[in-house]
């Protein structure tokens, strides 16, 4: 029968081991050789954008690379499905955007601000997202449907 | 109650029923929004009222375990705590830091990160805020005459808890390492060390309403935080699967993901059985309710719920859907919420001297918030599986399958309406027990 200190030992020897592995595969995801990100393009455009994207909580609403509120749409592959130019014109939007109704808050941003949060767009758009990017993708729509 | 100090614990648990109503509030909030009802839009639109339901979902939580170790710890480590004034320093800033964020919210001052929407220069007071109160509590357990198991558990996972804050408080350039170390946070905290601290309330409540000696239930508690991290460390991965890592995760994080149901299983089972083996039947019917109840919703709602989509193959359809709300509502209700309305269901007649035993109140509480947040799991559940279905495989457009999807809503406000009268017949309750008294020292049963 299991004892209590044969107990604590599982949990103290458990945790531990489980804790180093998964520092071990933190540092082997961060190689530069197994990044998926093209972290190297990261310039001071998409680091605005991130920026302008996080100090509007535009999470709060809709998800980006599959994470968020699943209240507006899924933004990972916008400039794909809508175009840079459908982007702009809902971000610099004096009134509440609304498809179908759904209220969007108004921004009003400058260009400046619309086309970095643009260019953060671009950056996302080209993760490899282990094959979620194609299920998010307006191309995989053409693909079934041919 | 046993030492004079418990008694601010009551505060403790006073400012969760307030910020539990908010939280229920803000959810409705969002429900009518999403029925086309933004009437609030302007002055609380949608992504405001999300940060603050979530935000206070977190800090009512904490508050509440903070509260449960403001009770637990002197009893366990038999004597007062090191400093009552510090504690209720430490109690009104907690509750400032936290009505600063939520007015905050309103006026577009937030971080923008899902659950970690709490900006920077408040987070450092958070940090202040939670050091004073583990020098409280490991200070009260250090001079004290015994340190047992359930103690160090406790206090274990509220240090962890501490500790893993910081890693939310790094700013990166990429949303790619923004993310993964955003779930260091969020995941070790609801997947990790909040286990250790809904294990520690779990089996000080067993020890106390079963009567099963203390040395069998701290064996099982080890073995269940064990199996806890043995599978939630690695299982951290299934939030890596689609997010811009390496795939190496869809393999880690699929094998211990799917092991994460085993340590809540583990939990429900033992709570049951250490009910059967208990020879003592303690007169409080509620919290023995609370506390079984919340061994065995975690266990569905943490457990099968989330192996439901954890899968790499299932998850590539469901991440980013309705079906992680589903999820999430309820395990977070059953692991945290309901651990939370226990201990306050044991220690509010020990507090206050009133043994308002199993009033009909009382178990009108447990039985509507039950249903009906089983109600609203099952309205997100179908919302969730018809969403993943019309977007990802039918390919239709977001807005359309919103659309498709209102009447679910409807429905999950009907059933958050009988989830709120529970809450409210709870809060009734509680408020009907009166202040906690000094008459009410060594009457505990």
């Amino acid at each position: 029968m299991l004892s209590k200190s044969q107990a604590r030992a599982f949990f103290l020897g458990g945790t531990l081991v489980t804790f180093l592995v998964f520092i071990g595969l933190t540092i082997y995801s961060f190689m530069p050789k197994n990044d998926q990100t093209n972290h190297g393009k990261i310039d001071a455009q998409v680091v605005k954008g991130k920026e302008i994207w996080e100090s509007n909580n535009c999470m709060g609403c809709h998800t980006i690379l599959g994470e968020g509120a699943y209240y507006a749409p899924e933004l990972t592959k916008v400039i794909d499905r809508r175009g840079e130019a459908y982007v702009k014109a809902v971000l610099m939007s004096k009134e509440p955007w609304q498809p179908r109704g759904r209220k969007m808050v108004a921004y009003a941003m400058t260009e400046d601000d619309a086309e970095a949060v643009v260019a953060y767009f671009k950056w996302i758009g080209k993760i490899d997202l282990n094959g979620f990017d194609r299920v998010v993708s307006p191309l995989a729509k053409e693909n079934n449907q041919n | 109650m046993k030492y004079k100090s418990q008694k601010i614990a009551y505060w403790f648990f006073a400012l969760c029923m307030l910020l539990f109503s908010l939280q229920i509030i803000y959810g409705f909030i969002m429900g009518f929004d999403r029925i086309g009802l933004q009437g609030l839009h302007d002055i609380i639109p949608f992504n405001t009222a999300r940060a603050v339901h979530t935000n206070l979902l977190v800090v009512w939580l904490l508050t509440g375990f903070m509260g449960a170790a403001y009770y637990i710890i002197p009893e366990e480590a038999q004597r007062e705590l090191i400093s009552i004034k510090w504690a209720y320093i430490q109690l009104a800033s907690l509750a400032l830091v936290g009505v600063v964020a939520i007015i905050g919210f309103h006026f577009n001052h937030w971080e923008g990160r899902k659950f970690l929407e709490i900006p920077r220069e408040l987070d450092f007071l958070v940090v202040v805020n939670v050091l004073l109160f583990l020098g409280l509590i490991l200070g009260t357990l250090f001079k004290g005459k015994r340190k047992t198991t359930t103690a160090l558990v406790l206090s274990m996972g509220l240090l962890f808890a501490a500790l893993l804050y910081l890693p939310g408080m790094i700013w990166f350039d990429s949303q790619v390492t923004d993310s993964f170390f955003r779930w260091w946070v969020v995941h070790l905290w609801v997947e990790g060390v909040w286990e250790l601290i809904m294990g520690g309330i779990l089996s000080y409540l067993l020890i106390k309403l079963t009567g099963v000696d203390r040395e069998v239930i701290e064996k099982w508690l080890y073995v269940i935080i064990g199996l806890t991290f043995l599978s939630g460390v690695l299982g951290t991965g299934h939030h890596y699967y689609y997010i811009g890592v390496n795939k190496i995760w869809l393999i880690v994080g699929g094998i211990f993901s799917a092991l994460e149901p085993l340590a809540f299983l583990a939990m429900a089972l033992f709570a049951v059985n250490m009910y059967r083996k208990g020879e003592k039947s303690h007169p409080n019917k509620i919290a023995l309710f609370w506390t079984i109840g919340s061994a065995i919703v975690s266990f569905i709602g943490a457990g099968l719920l989330g192996f439901a989509h954890t899968l790499p193959q299932t998850n590539l359809y469901t991440h980013g859907t309705l079906v992680t709300a589903m999820h999430g509502h309820y395990a977070f209700w059953g692991a945290y919420a309901m651990i939370v309305l226990a201990i306050i269901s044991y220690a509010l007649p020990n507090l206050t001297g009133r043994k308002r035993y199993n009033s009909v109140q009382g178990n009108a509480a447990f039985w509507l918030s039950n249903i009906g947040i089983l109600g609203m799991t099952v309205a997100f559940g179908v919302a969730g599986v018809a969403q993943v279905y019309m977007e990802r495989k039918l390919k239709m457009e977001f807005m359309e399958v919103q659309k498709e999807t209102e009447i679910h809503f409807v429905v999950l406000l009907i059933c958050a309406t009988m989830f709120t009268v529970g809450i409210g017949l709870f809060i009734y309750d509680f408020i009907k027990y009166g202040r906690p008294t000094d008459e009410a020292l060594e009457t505990e049963n």
